[in-house]
């Protein structure tokens, strides 16, 4: 029990008595919980929540999507042929493989299995890197032809269609810029629950810091599997 | 064994006092990486007062150049709006939204849980470095020349015409970087509150000041991130020219007031809802008797978070938004006053036969219900569409949000300051200077607001510098009762802040449980040791079963349950040799 105990003999012998049934823990249990169950339960929880705050956060960009969508549908129709659906078919096809491997990666801790748990969870941050050195040629393409947002915008033909071409392209954008950042954020979670595995932090009994990782990644996976409709496959 | 007789509390169970968690362990460097959500909640408290110091003294500036018609004080306009735009945002970013739940909350909701800590003490913490980061950067807009949109941000203020982009950069970050922390306070609660309940703590054992703490935690999960979303769009809006919310390249100025008012409306309650926690508290305690009616309290903070998301439109009715726009949240909005209403009746009920004690936390309580009653009626005039046509942005809506904001969520923090010091702290401050300090707050608030609604039904509106045109500087005495009010609320907020700290060093130290209250903050000792509890609680009655107090002692009397654990654990307290001797 790592609580910090007061120094007085008395206390001290009442916080040993408390901590009878917490001795032999698991050196991952803290203080304030009970057992790993608990603990786990607690993560859990506080994990889906976050995962809320995440669905409101591009939930804001996809109400703004859906009202300029409606305002300028031809816009909208028009400038979704400038993206390649080969290209966002790829990276859909790149992160739903990604689910996986994470999803297997925290199988194989459950089981026990430590350098398969390694190897699931490399080749989840290899396909992440896959989906941003592709996102990458998506978007020097799009600088090269001016699509962007804003000032910068320059693309002849559409600006000479439409007055606000440009705003199609500030969400397209901002939308798979702010999910490319969660991307790499996932990157970043992945590679320390492959450092923290590959020095045996986890084992069958304690394995909740690979779920929550894992359960991050599927949100990545599930806005992206938003994003793609709805900026790729315009009717 | 001569001990027959159950160890009375745990607060009596240790032998020699324990270090308080203020005592152990020492040095600065203990405290700013401290996981204990009691010391989390002292940094909180000195950050959240620090700001409201900030904050109130734009306000007295404000105050000041509106002594007179013409420019007076400041040198310029500009100087003036950035002077309110800085009292807005600092008072509700920096003070009102952290200070009861983080502040006090951090102190008190583990302790009523009979949890020795919150669920995710790291992210506790991570919360305040994120407070003081988001502060830094509001700091750093004054510092770049301030800024003048309003609290609000609304654009075009936001993204074209304010002076000072780099400033307005800042503030839009801070206030990005201060959501996080609300989320990240919000977030801990509602694990601990379902993860950490000690044994016998079911839902409804919790004091009611939890159940607000959980409605508003659910807001500040729910609605601050659309609050980070808009505020990152403004920020790319000023700084690049996408064309989301600036219509001369194609966006839409009201939709950023949608979104902002999507968060800011249930925001208010993020304000409000921990307030009326600290209300409930305050009057069962303090009136000695169970409270009146706690499911319907429980729930109509439940009901109040759910309706505060279903009302934002009554900010825009003069944006454009259609008529039935406007009379559907019109109706929603007159809806809330129907929990808050259950509310009040009940603390009303509870007061009803009590064995009231004068006391400054009930002083407090007293006083948020006179005049948060007159706040929220106020909300039903300013929530009906044709009134609201003839209100909008004049000083009726600043005494409106007023008298909720600084007659209910400021008092209801100095109550339950003054209600949990003696447990912070482990003194008493000086009572009569305390009632000193109500006099003045509260006079003083009423003095300075009572006259905006005049002055605002009469048509002076808001926002202006100077009224020394079409006939509104009869206003002037108005005015100027108003601006003399303020400095009577400042001179009580010094004074509270003098006879509070005084009481630290030099104050009567204050039993375990001053107050007779039942919830479980009051069985350990004052002010607690680092450990919250010394064996896991087991609760058998509600927070506000009066008849548990030991009329003799002052302490909860603990059950069947407690006893068998506090007599198991208070024979391994005993001194080795002890036991040999009772054993004979």
């Amino acid at each position: 029990m790592s609580a910090p105990v007061a120094q007085t003999t008395g206390t001290a012998a009442v916080a040993e008595a408390a901590a009878e049934h917490h001795q032999g823990h698991h050196p991952a249990l803290q203080h304030h919980f009970e057992n790993l169950e608990q603990q786990a339960d607690a993560a859990t929880l506080a994990m889906w929540l976050f995962l809320v705050t995440e669905i409101l956060l591009f939930g804001g960009l996809f109400v703004g999507f859906a009202i300029y969508q409606t305002w300028y549908p031809e816009l909208w129709h028009a400038a979704h042929k400038k993206l390649d659906p080969v290209l966002g078919t790829v990276n859909t096809v790149v992160l739903l493989v990604s689910s996986f491997t994470v999803a297997y990666a925290i199988r194989m801790a459950q089981l026990g299995k430590q350098r398969a748990t390694s190897w699931l969870l490399g080749a989840t941050i290899a396909l992440a890197g896959v989906f941003l050195v592709v996102k990458y040629f998506e978007y020097s393409h799009k600088i090269h032809e001016g699509l962007l947002p804003g000032a910068a915008f320059s693309h002849a033909e559409l600006a000479a269609q439409f007055s606000n071409a440009h705003v199609f392209f500030s969400f397209y954008f901002l939308m798979t810029g702010l999910h490319g950042l969660h991307v790499l954020a996932g990157m970043i979670v992945l590679g320390g629950l492959l450092w923290k595995n590959a020095r045996g932090a986890y084992s069958p009994e304690y394995f909740t810091p690979l779920e929550m990782g894992g359960l991050y990644w599927h949100l990545v996976d599930i806005i992206w599997i938003f994003l793609f409709p709805l900026f790729y496959l315009i009717k | 064994m001569t001990t027959e007789a159950p160890a009375p509390a745990t607060a009596e169970l240790r032998g020699e006092p324990a270090p308080s968690y203020l005592q152990e362990p020492r040095g600065l460097w203990s405290w700013l990486t401290t996981l204990d959500h009691k010391r989390i909640g002292i940094l909180y408290l000195i950050s959240v007062t620090a700001a409201l110091f900030v904050g109130g003294l734009f306000a007295m500036l404000i105050r000041l150049e509106l002594i007179s018609p013409e420019l007076s004080f400041f040198s310029s306009t500009l100087a003036y709006n950035q002077a309110f735009t800085l009292h807005g945002a600092i008072m509700v970013f920096m003070f009102v939204i952290p200070g009861i739940p983080a502040a006090l909350g951090n102190f008190v909701l583990p302790l009523m849980l009979g949890a020795q800590d919150v669920a995710l003490p790291r992210l506790n913490l991570a919360s305040w470095y994120f407070w003081l980061a988001g502060s830094a950067l509001m700091i750093g807009a004054i510092l770049a020349g301030g800024i003048d949109t309003g609290w609000t941000f609304y654009i075009p203020y936001s993204s074209t015409y304010s002076r000072e982009g780099d400033a307005v950069l800042l503030a839009l970050g801070g206030v990005f970087i201060l959501g996080f922390s609300s989320i990240f306070t919000g977030l801990n609660f509602v694990v601990t509150m379902h993860k950490l309940r000690c044994r016998g703590m079911g839902w409804f054992r919790m004091p009611l000041f939890l159940w607000a703490i959980y409605a508003t935690a659910l807001l500040q999960i729910v609605a601050t991130p659309v609050l980070g979303i808009t505020l990152a769009l403004a920020m790319v809006e000023r700084a690049f020219g996408v064309g989301i919310f600036r219509p001369e390249l194609g966006g839409d100025p009201v939709l950023f007031q949608h979104f902002f008012w999507f968060y800011s409306h249930p925001a208010v309650y993020i304000m409000i809802l921990p307030a009326m926690g600290v209300i409930s508290e305050l009057i069962a305690v303090h009136s000695h008797k169970k409270i009146f009616g706690y499911r319907a309290i429980a729930f109509s903070s439940l009901a109040i978070a759910l309706i505060s998301f279903l009302v934002w439109g009554h900010h825009m009715f003069t944006s454009g938004q259609s008529q039935v726009a406007g009379a559907v949240f019109s109706f929603l909005t007159f809806l809330v006053a129907i929990p808050t209403a259950i509310k009040a009746v009940n603390w009303v009920a509870t007061l009803y036969k009590g064995q009231i004690a004068l006391r400054t936390p009930m002083l407090y309580a007293l006083g948020f219900l006179f005049v948060f009653i007159v706040g929220g009626l106020t909300g039903i005039f300013l929530a009906t569409v044709s009134i609201n046509l003839h209100l909008h942005d004049t000083y009726f809506v600043v005494a409106h949000f007023h008298y909720v904001m600084v007659g209910g969520t400021v008092m209801a923090f100095l109550g339950g300051l003054h209600h949990w010091w003696p447990k912070m702290f482990g003194r008493m401050y000086n009572e009569r200077a305390a009632k000193l300090g109500w006099l003045l707050v509260v006079g003083g608030f009423i003095w300075t607001f009572l006259p905006q609604f005049i002055m605002g039904s009469r048509g002076m509106p808001r926002r202006y510098a100077t009224y020394n045109m079409e006939g509104l500087e009869v206003h002037q005495p108005l005015h100027l009762m108003s601006s003399l009010g303020a400095w009577v609320i400042g001179a009580g907020m010094v004074w509270t802040l003098c006879y509070l700290v005084y009481s630290i060093f030099k104050g009567r130290r204050a039993e375990v449980n001053p107050w007779r209250a039942v919830s479980l903050e009051w069985d350990v000792p004052s002010p607690p040791a680092t450990h919250n509890f010394p064996i896991d609680p087991h609760v058998d009655f509600g927070p506000y079963d009066f008849e548990r107090i030991d009329e003799a002692t002052g302490l909860i009397r603990p059950g069947p349950e407690s006893q068998r654990l506090l007599a198991a654990a208070a024979v391994k307290t005993l001194p080795p040799g002890a036991e040999e001797e009772n054993s004979g």
